[in-house]
């Protein structure tokens, strides 16, 4: 594992992103507008509804945390889409970047680019809607990690199908977290799920951390075996993640579908 | 001494054998042509020896060393192709920034500096590689694949889709380049003439088997033809109905 080659990807990535205003832009835009909206939303519902009194500070705050789990994801998911689509795929896997050091580069650079999209959104919501992240206390460090964790999880088993599938496999990057948003109890408890799909919903980190989020805001407890349990979970699933990642590299060099990812 | 020796190399995928247990070796500072027909299985090659693909049974060994999943060989390597393409939105100058470190190079600034002279790429040096002409890709290409002093070159088709000026500029650059710098080149071309000029051996394939080797000019006696590109037509229509 060396550290310059890990930072050579890196700074490619950079590149690409400090060169276009428009992709600066991009990464800040919808985060900004997926919190609004939701701020707006939650702030109907509070002046419609005693019941919805704390909502704007749960919704909100949910909107923020799923919204740092979908950028991980699809940022990790991204920095390998612009490796296909400038055809500079083979370049990389003829160079002596190991397979592991490509997975800390991309994991280092879609925390930056999660970062530069929603710490802007995040930011706008205090004034706007009086919510900061920060009333979650230091627990928000544990959640977040978990969230960053869960979002290269999903990001491997997406580039993964890249890997092994082809850019055909593009479409289930976008849609990858749509698929588990609705088990992912990111605005709802567990309970409201039918009683078969709860411990579906319970096997995934998320229910664990958006539960958390909630005991936090509404009941302000901690519950650390929350947190406990994502993390746990986290782990498995991010092993599992790794072990697909490796072995549709190594089934992709036995198929021969590396040198036609970028077709 | 042999840089490249490939033994016994063979690629199946499924029922298809692509590349069937071929033999050969490349000496350092020898350009060896790999010459074929379309589906010939001179990709196959060139990414087996890569590591792009896993061959099914045979044997890759660099300077004596056994190709193992160990890739400290790569750094030693390089490949330059139309087809592979440099990341479009960054400069010239940041594309070899960043294989430059990527390759380790101890120079890089240096290194840079005299790739640059010598492909002549300062008019160039701050564009976008994806606002360049062919040509000057194809510069580029060469630049990133010659960032490391590689001790084995892998060329497929460097001078495809080139005007003749640009294509004379590289053919004469990697001459140029070879004598300075000891190198192990492996072409794969369908430029007769490219490969006349500048291979030392050549090596005809057809449907997956090495048919026939040897110097351009002996192949051109032995086939009693007039140049190469007769030599591979009528190889590539041998058995043909």
């Amino acid at each position: 594992m060396k550290i310059k080659r890990i930072l050579s990807l890196m700074l490619r990535h950079f590149y690409l992103i400090k060169a276009s205003l428009p992709r600066i832009i991009d990464l800040i835009y919808w985060p900004t507008v997926q919190i609004i909206l939701w701020g707006f939303i939650s702030k109907f519902f509070t002046m419609h509804s005693t019941y919805f009194n704390n909502t704007v500070g749960i919704i909100l705050s949910a909107a923020i945390l799923y919204d740092f789990l979908f950028r991980s994801s699809i940022s990790y998911n991204m920095l390998f889409l612009e490796e296909i689509w400038s055809r500079n795929l083979i370049n990389l896997f003829i160079s002596p970047l190991k397979v592991g050091e490509i997975v800390i580069a991309l994991t280092c650079t879609a925390l930056l680019r999660t970062l530069i999209g929603l710490v802007p959104a995040v930011l706008i919501a205090i004034p706007l809607f009086g919510i900061s992240l920060l009333e979650l206390g230091y627990p928000l460090i544990l959640l977040l990690l978990s969230l960053y964790i869960f979002g290269i999880t999903l990001g491997l088993l997406v580039t993964s199908g890249l890997v092994r599938f082809g850019p055909s496999f593009e479409n289930i990057a976008w849609a990858s977290l749509f698929f588990i948003a609705p088990i992912g109890c990111i605005y709802y408890p567990v309970e409201i799920l039918p009683t078969w799909l709860q411990p579906v919903a319970l096997a995934l980190p998320l229910a664990h951390i958006f539960e958390e989020t909630r005991s936090i805001l509404i009941n302000h407890t901690i519950n650390y075996s929350n947190i406990y349990y994502a993390l746990m979970l986290n782990v498995v699933y991010l092993g599992v993640a790794l072990l697909t990642f490796c072995q549709s590299f190594k089934s992709a060099k036995v198929k021969g579908s590396l040198i036609n990812v970028g077709e | 001494m042999k840089q490249l020796e490939i033994n016994n190399l063979q690629k199946k995928f499924d029922d298809f054998e692509a590349v069937k247990k071929i033999t050969f070796s490349i000496a350092a500072n020898q350009t060896v042509a790999l010459l074929g027909p379309n589906g010939c299985g001179k990709t196959t090659t060139i990414a087996m020896i890569l590591g792009l693909i896993t061959p099914t049974s045979g044997s890759i060994t660099i300077n004596h060393q056994l190709l193992t999943k160990d890739h400290h060989y790569l750094s030693k390597m390089n490949f330059a192709s139309p087809y592979v393409e440099l990341p479009k939105k960054l400069k010239v100058i940041e594309n070899l920034k960043v294989y430059a470190m990527m390759y380790e190079v101890a120079n890089a600034k240096a290194k840079i500096e005299q790739l640059v002279e010598e492909l002549n790429l300062a008019p160039i040096l701050y564009k976008k590689t994806g606002e360049l002409s062919s040509g000057q890709r194809n510069r580029v290409s060469l630049a990133k694949a010659l960032i490391n002093d590689p001790e084995i070159l892998l060329l497929d088709e460097p001078t495809a889709s080139l005007d003749p000026d640009t294509g004379d500029f590289i053919r004469t650059f990697l001459e140029t380049y070879k004598k300075k710098n000891s190198m192990a080149i492996l072409l794969a071309s369908h430029n007769m003439d490219e490969v006349t000029r500048l291979s030392d051996y050549v090596l005809m394939m057809k449907e997956g088997s090495i048919i026939d080797e040897g110097t351009a000019t002996d192949l051109i006696k032995k086939h009693g033809r007039q140049d190469l590109e007769e030599v591979f037509l009528k190889l590539a229509r041998q058995h043909e109905n």
